[in-house]
Formats: structure tokens, C-alpha cells, sequence
């Protein structure tokens, strides 16, 4: 076999998903409902995907269409970000200008610098591997930071009291965040081939690419998407420290998360 | 318009959300001695220090340092000059040193070693890890990182409440000896006595404004 997943394969591994719902009867979870649905929104919304990437990425294909729906992949995880972090004020727009950077950044080393080439079949995948690894980060960066400053309020005042500037003030706790944010995906970049075989090679060695090839393209894709974790975080974090201190260093009042108790 | 020195409240409001903290209060701040700022537990005490540093800035009315709108003042040299301890300990991680630096980076070690004196402290703390002190010391410490940047004023938001009687006198008399040196001190309390023991001149605060200045035993401050 070559990779090819048949119609009657797709329906076979469906198979595993009667079994998570037969363990939720079991446990009585009452999941049972959910996992269909989630499982059965899921294969839409692949074979949606599919069938548009197939568009755009034909060969011959405006590359125009592949930038745009980089930009919606933007947009959208700017709008999911605000929706999952809904206490942190200005998280859609700070959210896409950090994906803009790390597109910049990122983007610009593997393209620019020749890794791959740019095509629509390259830029839509890797531009997807580096906001979806990131925006869980900056998320989690921006609920980190707001958390910090809300609870250690009187030592950042202290600190404002003494003339620090606001940038200054907020320097301890900006990086305690970004250590937060960060220290996952170290950890799970040091895995990497000794605790789990990840996506995108368990994909390519599927479909058949030998082994040695698609290591090489993981391993691009890991270091873009460390790099984007880095850049999408550390903007977010700055550009929310503008947002929540006066331009007279003074620092506003935080909100709670709204699922936090107390 | 008055240009005394120190601070002057004229008329100040400070709204937050539906609660007024502050609501027409007018008040003097001489530029030397010990003012007492007292009154009940929410009566706007804390905000009427906040806004001497302007970590807080008025919704209405206006608040002056030496005859200059706070307003128009660069804050973070007014922060400089107006230093201010918490009501509790505000230790930052690391050593006594680091915080002291955390004021002035470029302090020297005679300039670390006299504000750790004005807080009667020496430069055996120095080396001292700030987040393992008692309350007390902590405390101490602070107001040495506060003399850090020489300041002119010191805000004090009830310094002494978190620490036991032993610790209070200790502290209280540290202030004492700043404030004979030249630094005006406006102290924050709700405890009558300490109030008799450290201040020249006391401020009555009740529901966000001034219901009396004068002399510590005076009837119109103190009732």
C-alpha cells in the first residue's frame, strides 16, 4: 500500500470512534453524543478544507489565493484567541499583529533562505503548522501576564512608586509569562522522537515519503514553530503591557477570568 | 492661588465605577513634619496618598505639589521625589541589594549603604535574601529602597499594620528620624494613639472628604 486512504478504509477507522462512544456508555460519561459529533463535524470540515486546498494549491494556481487564505487562517485564530481569553482587553488585534511578525520572521527564514520553496502547496501548510502551534501560546502568555500583574498589583505598584517606567515595572512578570508559554514547547521539542513521533512525519511516512525526508521536513517545521512560538509571544506580551498601564505609568485595573472562582 | 509647599487637595473627586473614594476633598500637605492622614477604613485614606504619587489621578478638582499641578508634572520624577511604603511589604525577589538597585541602578555602594541607615539598617543586609525577612524588616527594608532615590516626601499607607508592637515602635521611630532629617512624611492610619505619637499635624478623612486639619489634640482634627 502506497498511503491512499480508500472510501472503505475511512469508514473502517470510523470503527474507533464507536468504540470512545461505546466507552462512554460504558463509564456512563454521557459523552456519547459529543464524540459523534465532534468526530462527524471534524471529516467535514477536513474534506471542506481538503477540497478548497485543492483549489488553491493546483499547480498554476494564483499564489495570491494561498495568501489569502493565510490571512483568513490569521484573522480566524485571532477571533478564537479573543473568544478563549476573553478577560485579556485587545487580544484579537494584538493577536493577529504577533502572527504578523512571526510571519514575517518565520516565513521570511524558511522561504527567503530557500528551505522550501514558496508555492501554495508549501505556504498554506507551514503558515497552518505556525498559527496553530502558536496561538495556544499567546493565549496562554496573555492569561499569564494578566494574572501576575492582577495578583502581584502592590509589588508592581512598589515598583512603579519607586519612577520605574511602566515597561520596566512590568519586566519580572512579562517574563515569568513568556517562561510559562514557552517552557511547553521546549519540552515538547526535546520529546520529539523519544516520546511521540509527531504530525507532520507520522503523515509524510504514511503517505509514503521515506523516513530520512520526512524527518527533515519535521524538523523544519518544529524550528518554525519554536521560532513562531517565541515571536508570536514576546509581541503579545509587550503589546499588552502598553495596554494595561497609562502612558503615565500607571497600571489599570485587571479583570478577572470569567471561569475563575473567588 | 496658594503656593504653599507640599501638597494641596483642592476640591478633589475620584470616581470609580459607581463609587465616589474621594468626593470634594480639600486639604494641606505641609512640605515638612509628619501629617497624619486618619480616619475609618474605607473613608479614601489610601487614595488621597495615591494620588500624591499619581498612581491615581483625580476625576475632578486638582491636586498640587509645591504650587505645580501634579497634572503637568513628569510622574516618574515625581515618584522619585515622593516615595511610598505599602500597607504590607512589598519585598522583590532576590537580595536587599537588588531592590535597593531595583530604585537606582547605578546607586553606589555609600548611597545603598545610606538609605539602608536611614531605615536604620546596615550594610550587613545587603547580602540578605529580601523574601525570607520578618515582616518588620521587610518593611525597613522598603523604606531604605524608597530613600534610594532621596526623596523629598514619603507616603506611608499604614506601614504598621501588618507588623506586631515591638516591630510598630521600631518602625515609628525610624520615621521619626527621617522626618528630623527633612523629609515630610504624610502617614496613613486608622490607630489613634500611633497618631498622637508620631504627627504634628493630623487630617480627618470621613466618607471621601476633609472634616478637619489641625493639632494632634485639637478638637477640630482629632475629636
Amino acid at each position: 500500500m502506497n498511503g491512499q486512504v480508500s472510501v472503505g478504509g475511512l469508514l473502517t477507522s470510523l470503527a474507533l470512534v464507536a468504540v470512545a462512544a461505546l466507552v462512554s456508555l460504558w463509564q456512563r460519561l454521557g459523552l456519547e453524543r459529543q464524540v459523534l459529533w465532534a468526530a462527524a463535524r471534524a471529516l467535514v470540515q477536513l474534506l471542506l478544507v481538503g477540497a478548497a486546498l485543492s483549489l488553491i494549491i493546483e499547480p498554476g494556481r494564483s499564489l495570491a489565493w494561498s495568501w489569502l487564505w493565510v490571512l483568513a487562517m490569521i484573522a480566524y485564530a485571532g477571533d478564537v484567541a479573543r473568544r478563549r481569553a476573553p478577560e485579556v482587553p485587545h487580544m484579537m488585534p494584538l493577536v493577529i499583529a504577533s502572527f504578523g511578525a512571526a510571519a514575517a520572521v518565520t516565513l521570511g527564514v524558511v522561504f527567503g533562505l530557500g528551505v522550501f520553496p514558496v508555492e501554495g502547496r508549501t505556504l498554506v501548510p507551514i503558515a497552518g503548522m505556525m498559527v496553530g502551534n502558536s496561538m495556544t501560546a499567546t493565549v496562554l502568555a496573555a492569561r499569564r501576564l494578566i494574572e501576575e500583574l492582577r495578583d502581584k498589583r502592590d509589588e508592581v505598584e512598589a515598583r512603579l512608586a519607586l519612577g520605574q517606567p511602566a515597561g520596566r515595572a512590568a519586566k519580572p512578570y512579562q517574563r515569568a509569562a513568556l517562561r510559562s508559554a514557552l517552557s511547553p514547547q521546549i519540552e515538547t521539542t526535546k520529546a520529539t522522537g523519544l516520546v511521540f513521533l509527531p504530525g507532520a512525519m507520522t503523515g509524510l511516512i504514511l503517505a509514503g515519503v521515506p523516513p530520512v525526508q520526512a524527518v527533515l521536513v519535521q524538523a523544519v517545521v518544529m524550528f518554525l514553530v519554536l521560532g513562531s512560538v517565541a515571536v508570536t509571544t514576546v509581541v503579545v506580551t509587550l503589546g499588552l503591557v502598553r495596554r494595561l498601564f497609562t502612558p503615565d505609568h500607571r497600571l489599570l485595573p485587571l479583570p478577572r477570568r470569567p471561569d475563575a472562582g473567588g | 492661588m496658594d503656593a504653599r509647599d507640599g501638597f494641596t487637595f483642592d476640591e478633589v473627586v475620584v470616581q470609580r465605577d459607581a463609587v465616589r473614594a474621594l468626593d470634594g476633598f480639600s486639604a494641606w500637605v505641609p512640605g515638612r513634619g509628619v501629617t497624619a492622614l486618619f480616619g475609618p477604613s474605607g473613608s479614601g485614606k489610601s487614595t488621597v496618598l495615591r494620588l500624591c504619587n499619581r498612581l491615581e489621578v483625580p476625576t475632578a478638582g486638582r491636586v498640587t505639589f509645591d504650587g505645580r499641578d501634579v497634572a503637568n508634572l513628569d510622574p516618574l520624577r515625581l515618584r522619585r521625589q515622593v516615595g511610598m511604603v505599602f500597607q504590607r511589604p512589598t519585598p522583590f525577589a532576590g537580595t536587599v541589594r537588588d531592590n535597593l538597585l531595583a530604585a537606582q541602578p547605578r546607586a553606589s555602594e555609600d548611597g545603598l549603604e545610606r538609605a539602608l541607615a536611614g531605615a536604620a539598617l546596615d550594610g550587613s543586609w545587603l547580602d540578605r535574601d529580601a523574601t525570607a525577612l520578618s515582616g518588620g524588616e521587610a518593611q525597613r527594608v522598603c523604606v531604605a529602597r524608597t530613600l534610594v532615590t532621596r526623596p523629598r516626601v514619603l507616603l506611608l499607607d499604614e506601614p504598621t499594620s501588618a507588623l506586631d508592637e515591638a516591630a510598630a515602635v521600631t518602625f515609628e521611630h525610624t520615621v521619626l528620624d527621617l522626618a528630623r532629617d527633612g523629609i515630610a512624611v504624610l502617614w496613613v492610619s486608622h490607630d489613634q494613639s500611633q497618631v498622637r505619637r508620631v504627627a504634628d499635624r493630623v487630617l480627618r478623612i470621613e466618607r471621601g472628604r476633609c472634616v478637619g486639619q489641625g493639632l494632634p489634640d485639637s478638637g477640630d482634627a482629632a475629636r
